[in-house]
């Protein structure tokens, strides 16, 4: 798994490539709730990644409660394939705020 | 061979027995990665023996065994140990510790192989809850809930981990059937979102059907035949019509055999 930070409009963009799992889902929340906590809006690139687990979904839970909390939001942006249904199966699909592409997502 | 399947497990001339008792005969058991595979059979038939070898919990008498690259018939214990991690197992009963509450119970893998975060265990136990709808159950005791809840948790702490292969023991048995059929949805959606490949022992037809990519049916010990669901329905064998119509068994009787089991035990 790897990860770039960037931005978008006045959002942090977090994007993971690859597989997100138990050995590196902490680094995934460390910096999802390090973003959060300095009070930017992420959106979570997902365009690059092949799985995540549990761990990395319960992370997003997290992140979310948080980022309502601070009256911010986190949107997953361009979720596929395993990811797709993997938020699906959890039925977080109808919770968190998704898009298709980064190009969706307005001021 | 690029297009050879990878199977996570291979299983080559299996032999088993309990005592002097031959309960696995040259079995060959092969799975590829991401296939769900039911194993059928009578009771007794070694479905329930040939499952322990996979899990590596009995050593066979002769015969290979791999599972995701490990051969578990000569690996240590360090070895076996890591394999588990990445191993789910729902047994009949659910298996549960009586003195932890469910919540403690599905999350205990956790806690012992992760250096996960508090927060991010305790909603990945939710998460896991919420899918087995047990949803407000974490803080009840095992003995406060019904047959079909303890199977429900009990699964729930089996793929807590996300395992890469999970094997399930007569999932459906003793659960009604809307509670059933849900149980096979879970399974499907299982694999098709975390990509799983599940070995299940079952004796539902039904259930069987619905699920398997592959069965095996296994005969006193020996693999009867190994195919999908069209090729099982459509066997020749007739022991496997019989046990898909629900027919008796109409054994030949050796006289002198029977006779010498009745008298001396001995087989």
């Amino acid at each position: 798994m790897k990860y770039e930070q960037a931005s978008h409009l006045q959002y942090s963009v977090l994007k993971l490539t690859g597989e997100v799992d138990l050995h590196n889902s902490p680094q995934v929340r460390k910096q999802l709730l390090a973003i959060l906590n300095a009070g930017h809006s992420v959106l979570v690139d997902f365009a690059a990644l092949s799985y995540i687990d549990s761990s990395g979904i319960a992370t997003l839970v997290e992140a979310f409660n948080l980022a309502k909390n601070k009256a911010l939001s986190l949107t997953i942006i361009e979720a596929t394939g395993a990811p797709l249904q993997v938020l699906e199966l959890t039925n977080l699909n109808k919770v968190f705020p998704m898009l298709a592409s980064l190009d969706d997502v307005k001021e | 061979m690029t297009n050879s399947v990878q199977h996570i497990i291979e299983a080559k001339n299996l032999v088993s027995h309990y005592g002097d008792r031959q309960v696995l005969n040259n079995v060959d058991f092969k799975v590829a990665k991401g296939e769900i595979r039911v194993i059928m059979g009578g009771s007794g038939s070694g479905k329930s023996t040939l499952l322990n070898h996979l899990l590596a919990l009995l050593k066979p008498t002769s015969g290979d065994i791999v599972v995701d690259g490990v051969d578990v018939v000569n690996a240590d214990r360090k070895t076996l140990l890591a394999l588990r991690k990445k191993t789910g197992v729902a047994f009949q009963s659910g298996a549960l510790f009586s003195s932890m509450t469910v919540g403690e119970n599905i999350k205990l893998p956790l806690v012992r192989h992760t250096k996960l975060d508090a927060n991010t265990i305790d909603i990945m136990t939710r998460l896991k809850l919420e899918l087995m709808n047990l949803a407000g159950f974490e803080h009840l005791m095992p003995s406060e809930l019904s047959g079909g809840m303890l199977k429900r948790a009990g699964l729930a702490r089996a793929v807590i981990m996300d395992p890469k292969l999970l094997f399930f023991d007569e999932p459906s048995a003793g659960l009604d059937p809307v509670t059933a059929v849900e149980l096979d949805e879970l399974i499907l959606k299982l694999r098709d979102a975390m990509n799983m490949t599940i070995v299940v022992v079952t004796h539902e037809l039904e259930s069987a059907f619905k699920i398997a990519d592959k069965i095996t049916v296994l005969f006193d010990g020996s693999v009867a035949v190994t195919g999908t669901v069209e090729e099982i329905k459509n066997s020749p064998d007739e022991r496997i019509q019989n046990l898909i119509n629900r027919r008796p068994r109409n054994e030949v009787v050796n006289a002198e055999q029977y006779i010498e089991r009745l008298t001396t035990g001995k087989n």
